[in-house]
């Protein structure tokens, strides 16, 4: 059974494509692309006036399972997935049990098989626990399937033990994916320290909390030749330090969340709505400028969302005990096409190494092109429809997003894994 | 008429005007508290419960005998052992509060934001006395009443602040208030107890060099060193914090001869402020803060519950 | 000058309320048995205006200078809820109430309410001996079982009027005026003080 998806606007800067044209899909490989290609008994989708680009991929997303399925699962997760039109995610290893094992990667790739709606990429503990003492078993979890290595929601606190994971991770060709934070200096930091914790008499979480650790860990990357992913990167400063580090040659990548980029401190006010208290936290309006940049100047390699799922009751609570984070997958692409795409802040090709490109290649995962024999994975987006950000838009079991009520632009209208649609005229397929 | 505000929370939405006529009323209080029937049928049938999340006495006691002057109902409620401990959340706390048709909840709690979030939940009257770091409304007022009281106006007068400023609730209601009145506020305190952006706050000038400041005051308000709060260690010890920031007997010399001390109470003796400071009668007006404490809440919770209804 | 030409007629002049007060100090002294053991305590505003004036004319007339005092009634209202008085009152009785003849003085006695609220008040500052009511005018429509010791003038009306007193020493003119009650205003006898008037 073949699919022909008609009159889409390709776009794919790998293989310098722009331009309306039909694909054809057949046993899960992009099988022709090109201009009023004949039905031939295929299925026909027309998807006129629609983007169609290489399968967009979020590797920054708390999935929750196994241990916090009230928050999310495996299945919702991936059904927020497709719905905000990624054909992959990297999951976290923050769950309970922490993802640490071969036997804990294994079943998250289980539950993925059996009840995902995109590829789960899951990445495993540096260390036991996340408690920055004692190495995981990262060979076997690598060899099991573990994409990468991630303390994430806790930075390594001990300079000597990031040294350690980063030397022994760079023997598996795997990332170690850094969230950066200094417990002294960040100590119970619920927001950026500055004018609005001030204000608001909540502890500061200093610019240098985060700052200090990136500049520490490019210096181990410089020491242990070991790819070094700085995660959600939220300061002017950090992304200066890591300019200069690839200036360097050294193997270092970061990424950007759209609540970084989008929001800043200054949205949170004296109705202290906790949706907006987020790890790192919102910074400066300064930095999010400085994010803006770097992610046109391409010293920012990915867009992420740092999906954090948390149920209602848990962020319906005083700032300072409500958890941190917020959800995103399901608003990021149309953020990304309302604030950057259709301003002409980036290009679309741009948008796709952001999403597509270069996501893959920090994972090391196969490329997705739009040429002939690459596996169709694919996302199609509605770059005209235009829609409100509301709870019950979520496919998520969450709905804490700093994004309610935004008036968002685009939007994805198809996805398809494997030449399978897991997304269909804007529903997940079951 | 009505007063323009159904809850005290943030006393930078109040004007200088909402301000004074709180001061003024606070005043008109005063006979009642000092007559042998000391209370009033004014808020007869109301229902207030005073809902203190965190340990306090003085504040608590201060509205408990405001609120029954007045001849309200007052409810206690919370004390050490939250609800909170117990799993259920503030909202669910609150809204169990509210169906015993109860018409405004003071509160003190831990966290900062925490009277907004009740504002917002339900339909009572707020008055936040005293949320984390963040504002101690009634706290400001009765400082602004003592000041009053001396000087009879706000315009120009110099405050400085000395001491904790980084996890004071006082400061952050005070410093705006005073500004809001014309006032010029210097805080003084060690660099590792002043916040990040303090200009935000609203004051004129920051200084560690309390000798320098101190001969051009006219309010010198000495803030508690909460011991318990002070995590890091921002400053080596009592003994040297007494000595650079402390008022001792020596500095006493370097004052205007009209300045007065405030102290939020209670004091630390040999920190903050030496006896011979805290018990100088022309200085201290440290006990008539706290009996302008039952004043200004008396005030606050007749202008907040009268003419409200249709 | 307060603007009395909105009013639909003026039921006392100056020379009548004088004659008034002047009647409701001979019948103080003589249901008292003189003036030695009387104090005056007018409900703010106008009461007090109009008990310093007695007192005047008790001094006048005996010679003897009778304590006088004001009252405000504010945190005794019960109509709190719905209403908040705008202006700043005080009560100052500069003596002793215990064993007193007190007599309440006010301008205008209509639904009862500001003298049940005024006798509360006064109870809770002493225990007087005995508690009279003088009224410059007295104008119906009681809601309460109370009733004026001494009137100064029986003013029929209607519910949708009001009836005020304008005295020289505080509006710069002397009247006891009745006016239509406009849409949206309060009933009251004492006329609200300009705004920035004070």
């Amino acid at each position: 059974m073949s699919l022909l998806i008609k009159n889409v606007l390709a776009i794919d800067g790998q293989v310098g494509l722009h331009e309306v044209c039909d694909i054809r899909i057949e046993d899960g490989l992009i099988a022709e692309i090109g201009k009023d290609l004949p039905e031939d008994g295929s299925e026909v989708r027309d998807l006129t006036g629609c983007v169609a680009t290489p399968g967009f991929v979020d590797i920054h997303v708390h999935l929750r399972e196994p241990g916090y399925e009230y928050k999310e699962d495996i299945e919702s997760g991936t059904r927020a997935a497709a719905h905000g039109g990624m054909v992959a995610v990297c999951s976290m290893p923050n769950t309970n049990p922490v993802t640490d094992t071969a036997s804990t990667i294994e079943f998250v790739l289980r539950r993925a098989r059996e009840a995902g709606h995109c590829r789960v990429l899951p990445s495993g503990a540096c260390t036991q626990g996340l408690k920055g003492e004692i190495l995981a078993e990262m060979g076997d979890m690598a060899l099991h399937g573990a994409v990468a290595f991630t303390d994430d929601g806790r930075g390594v606190q001990d300079a000597a033990m990031m040294r350690r994971v980063m030397e022994y991770a760079s023997q598996f060709d795997r990332p170690v994916m850094a969230h950066c934070q200094d417990d002294a200096l960040v100590g119970s930091g619920q927001i950026n320290e500055g004018p609005v914790s001030t204000l608001l008499g909540l502890t500061g979480w200093p610019a240098q909390g985060e700052e200090i650790q990136i500049a520490r860990d490019i210096e181990l990357c410089r020491l242990t030749g070991c790819h070094y992913h700085v995660q959600h990167v939220t300061t002017a400063r950090g992304i200066d330090l890591i300019r200069q580090a690839k200036a360097d040659g050294l193997p270092v990548t970061c990424e950007v969340t759209p609540h970084h980029l989008f929001l800043d401190e200054t949205c949170i006010d004296d109705s202290y709505n906790t949706y907006l208290k987020v790890n790192p936290p919102l910074r400066s309006a300064d930095d999010a400028k400085a994010l803006l940049e770097a992610v046109i100047d391409g010293t920012v390699d990915a867009l992420v969302t740092d999906h954090a799922p948390h149920a209602d009751f848990e962020k319906d609570r005083e700032f300072e005990e409500a958890p941190f984070g917020m959800t995103g997958i399901e608003t990021a692409l149309s953020l990304y096409i309302t604030k950057l795409v259709d301003p002409g802040i980036i290009t679309w090709e741009r948008l796709v190494e952001l999403l597509a490109a270069n996501p893959r290649e920090i994972l090391n995962q196969p490329k997705v092109k739009l040429a002939v024999g690459y596996p169709a994975d694919i996302t199609v987006t509605d770059p005209k429809i235009e829609w409100t950000v509301t709870p019950d838009e979520f496919e998520s079991k969450a709905y804490n997003s700093g994004f309610l009520g935004w008036e968002l632009k685009g939007r994805a209208r198809d996805v398809y894994v494997d030449g399978k649609a897991t997304l269909k005229d804007g529903v997940v397929c079951d | 008429m009505a007063f323009p505000h159904k809850h005290l929370i943030d006393i930078r939405e109040y004007s200088a005007d909402d301000i004074m006529l709180l001061l003024e009323t606070a005043q008109r209080f005063k006979q009642i508290n000092e007559r042998r029937i000391k209370k009033v049928p004014t808020l007869k049938g109301f229902t207030v419960v005073n809902m203190f999340n965190e340990p306090s006495t003085r504040t608590r006691s201060s509205f408990e005998i405001a609120e029954k002057r007045l001849s309200c109902d007052v409810l206690n409620f919370g004390g050490s052992s939250t609800s909170t401990v117990k799993g259920e959340s503030l909202t669910d706390t609150v809204e169990t509060l509210c169906s015993y048709k109860i018409d405004m909840i003071v509160v003190r709690d831990k966290h900062a934001g925490v009277p907004r979030k009740i504002a917002d939940t339900v339909d009572a009257h707020v008055i936040d006395a005293g949320d984390g770091k963040h504002q101690h409304p009634t706290q400001a007022l009765l400082d602004l009443y003592s000041i009053w009281q001396q000087f009879g106006h706000f315009e120009g007068l110099r405050v400085g602040i000395v001491g904790d400023i980084s996890h004071s609730r006082v400061c952050g209601s005070l410093i705006p208030a005073l500004k809001t009145l014309g006032a010029h506020v210097t805080i003084i305190a060690p660099p590792t107890l002043v916040p990040l952006n303090p200009e935000v706050l609203g004051i004129d000038e920051v200084s560690s060099k309390l000798d320098e400041v101190l001969p051009s005051l006219d309010v010198v308000y000495m803030l508690r060193i909460q011991r318990e709060r002070l995590e890091g260690a921002p400053f080596p010890s009592l003994r040297e914090y007494h000595m650079l920031f402390g008022l001792t007997k020596e500095r006493d010399a370097l004052m205007k001869p009209e300045a007065i001390i405030c102290h939020p109470g209670p004091i630390n003796r040999g920190v903050e402020l030496d006896s011979f400071m805290a018990d100088n009668p022309a200085r201290s007006v440290i006990l008539d803060q706290v009996y302008a404490g039952v004043l200004v809440r008396m005030a606050a919770l007749y202008l907040l519950l009268g003419g409200n209804e249709q | 000058m307060v603007d009395i030409s909105q009013a639909k007629s003026i039921c006392m002049d100056a020379s009548e309320v004088d004659r008034a007060l002047t009647r409701i100090a001979h019948q103080i002294l003589e249901a008292n048995k003189g003036a030695n053991e009387v104090a005056l305590v007018g409900i703010v505003t106008r009461g007090d205006s109009l008990a310093m004036r007695l007192r005047d004319i008790i001094r006048d007339i005996e010679g003897i200078e009778v304590p006088l005092g004001k009252l405000d009634i504010s945190f005794y209202r019960d109509d709190f809820a719905t209403y908040i008085s705008p202006e700043l009152l005080n009560t100052d009785i500069p003596f002793d109430i215990d064993g007193m003849h007190v007599v309440l003085v006010d301008d205008v006695l209509y639904t009862g309410r500001t003298i049940r609220a005024a006798l509360d008040a006064l109870m809770d500052i002493g225990r007087p001996a005995c508690v009279q009511l003088a009224v410059l005018a007295d104008r119906g429509h009681r809601e309460l079982p109370i009733r004026a010791d001494y009137v100064g003038k029986n003013i029929p009306s209607s519910s949708s009027e009001n009836v005020r007193l304008y005295l020289e020493e505080v509006d710069g003119i002397t009247a006891m005026a009745i006016f239509d009650i406009a849409p949206g205003t309060r009933p009251g006898s004492a006329p609200l003080p300009q705004k920035g008037g004070e």
